[in-house]
């Protein structure tokens, strides 16, 4: 039994937009998924079925075996949910905004109180109770949002966003977080605009664009497709001009630092190698952009540029 | 169903709802008292003296029901209006869609916060009107029970205007311009038999009149319309409005897209 599984879902808006063009995907049960896409993709709308927050124009939702249409509730029960926008009652303190969500699904109030305490301490939040949401900083409503998400313990933890606008100590200490509920069996679906952090925490990934899936595999097998790297090289004496390395494409930056694109056939030993047959000593090395970065860019622009040309 | 998690839940919505009402009570239960004490002296006492008996009463004790019940109907609409539009506007009430919980649990208990706040309220302005005349209930069963469906049936129409509202006017011109003027003339203030004849007919199309009057009833045994009927369009306004709300929710209009 998947956790997630979609079949031809699609969503026209009632203003005649296609948010979702027949989508199709399966989250195994324990899996870190990340969704991928644009602005505009249709991520969120699919979340937004998922959860019944939209409703959907025709295809079939079931989580963990409940399908939407004949075992609402059941499926509703599997889930929790951390928005891309904040949805939470500012005026509320944030122990009752915890605990009202774990009322709404079913659990007393006593056995709430708990619960806000474990996730509330452990979200670092738990100082905070007693104040009301507004107060709180703009990550700490995202860590607010994830504690109320979890309150229920969700056999399917979906994140849309959650990492948007907040620094990169507390991104860090959120994904720390996240793989440990992943480590105790929480399935999540992630999406994100850091493809770092999609690379970092997942293990399977699928590329939405213009409301269809274009990529749709575990991370490992897509980062393989990846047939060419940039690395950027600091270098311990400044070069006039860009060397002449054999099977390799180098260039010259504006800073003085060296940009070498290194392709599948060869190895980074091969690139020393012929740096050293030049004597340009290397300080230190970095990827010009993140791998699963490079790949969705070329993903989705080689969709773009082959829908022009079939236009055309 | 699963009815464990729905009362659960249902209590939730209420705790919730009952602290929102008393965090800002100086919104939600005050500005009805000052306003009806207010009534009670120019009505009442000033203007009231000059009046004379109505129905048999002084007319001091002749308002003083419709003025309770005024206030119990404003306010638990007002109540359901604002706390679920507000839900809306400010999208928690995602917290709620995204749950298990039915769709018949999200209205019970929003009617029942609407129902605590005007029972809250209608309290209160009974105390006041003690403060002016006697106020001695002739049929208790009845007026609590017309007290208790008339609060639920304007819930459940505040309900329905939260659902179709967009933006905050949508929820102040059904009070404004419908319900208002049907309680100043649902004989709050005076007995239709006082109208000219094609006045009284009209007065009878509205609902709030035959509330207004079997309150008035229970309080002090005095109604210028059949008590039956008044229970019966109660309870009949009880069952369209709830039914009308549930359908709406379970089609997602005016929350889901």
């Amino acid at each position: 039994m998947h956790a997630l599984s979609i079949r031809n879902l699609r969503k026209t808006y009632p203003n005649g937009i296609e948010a979702l063009k027949g989508i199709d995907f399966d989250v195994a049960p324990g899996d870190f998924y990340a969704l991928l896409g644009p602005n505009g993709a249709g991520k969120t709308t699919a979340i937004g079925i998922i959860c019944s927050l939209v409703n959907k124009t025709i295809g079939t939702v079931q989580i963990f075996g409940h399908d939407i249409d004949t075992d609402l509730a059941a499926a509703k029960a599997c889930i929790g949910l951390v928005p891309q926008e904040l949805n939470m009652n500012l005026f509320e303190t944030v122990q009752n905004i915890v605990t009202n969500q774990a009322g709404y699904y079913g659990i007393p109030r006593r056995k709430a109180l708990q619960r806000a305490e474990q996730y509330l301490q452990e979200l670092r939040l738990w100082d905070r109770r007693h104040e009301p949401a507004r107060n709180l900083s703009g990550g700490m409503k995202r860590r607010l949002m994830i504690a109320r998400a979890l309150i229920h313990e969700p056999r399917l933890l979906i994140l849309d966003e959650p990492t948007a606008g907040v620094d990169i100590e507390i991104r860090r200490s959120m994904w720390d977080f996240l793989q440990r509920i992943n480590a105790a069996g929480t399935t999540i679906i992630l999406t994100t605009h850091y493809l770092e952090e999609a690379e970092h925490l997942c293990r399977h990934v699928a590329i939405i664009d213009k409301g269809t899936i274009i990529e749709n595999a575990r991370m490992s097998t897509i980062l393989r497709k990846l047939q060419r790297e940039v690395f950027v090289l600091s270098l311990r004496e400044p070069l006039a001009s860009a060397p002449v390395l054999p099977g390799f494409e180098a260039a010259l930056r504006a800073d003085g630092e060296l940009e070498v694109a290194v392709d599948a056939d060869h190895s980074l030993n091969d690139m020393f190698q012929a740096l050293n047959d030049r004597n340009i000593a290397v300080v230190s090395l970095r990827n010009k952009a993140n791998r699963l970065e490079e790949l969705f860019m070329r993903l989705v622009e080689g969709k773009s540029a082959g829908q022009a040309e079939a236009a055309g | 169903m699963n009815l464990s998690l729905n009362f659960v839940a249902l209590k939730t919505i209420v705790r919730k709802e009952v602290v929102r009402v008393l965090r800002i009570w100086v919104q939600t239960i005050f500005p009805p008292a000052i306003t009806m004490t207010l009534y009670f002296i120019i009505f009442g006492n000033l203007i009231g003296r000059r009046i004379g008996d109505m129905g048999g009463y002084d007319y001091m004790q002749y308002i003083a029901p419709g003025l309770i019940m005024m206030s119990v109907i404003t306010n638990s609409y007002g109540n359901v209006v604002s706390s679920f539009f507000g839900a809306k506007f400010g999208r928690h009430i995602e917290e709620m869609l995204v749950s298990p919980m039915s769709n018949a649990t999200i209205i019970l208990g929003h009617v029942a916060g609407g129902l605590i706040r005007g029972l809250l309220v209608g309290a209160l302005v009974t105390v006041v009107a003690l403060a002016f005349t006697r106020v001695e209930v002739r049929h208790p069963l009845i007026t609590l029970s017309m007290v208790l469906l008339s609060s639920t049936v304007f819930a459940l129409a505040g309900f329905i205007n939260a659902i179709f509202a967009k933006k905050f006017d949508d929820i102040s011109i059904i009070p404004t311009f419908v319900l208002t003027p049907l309680t100043y003339l649902g004989g709050v203030f005076y007995s239709i038999s006082l109208l000219p004849e094609f006045w009284q007919r009209l007065s009878l199309a509205n609902p709030i009149l035959y509330m207004v009057n079997a309150f008035r009833y229970g309080v002090l045994g005095t109604s210028d319309i059949s008590i039956a009927t008044a229970y019966a369009i109660v309870l009949l306004f009880v069952v369209v409005l709830f039914a009308v709300s549930l359908a709406l929710l379970n089609r997602g209009i005016g929350i889901r897209e």
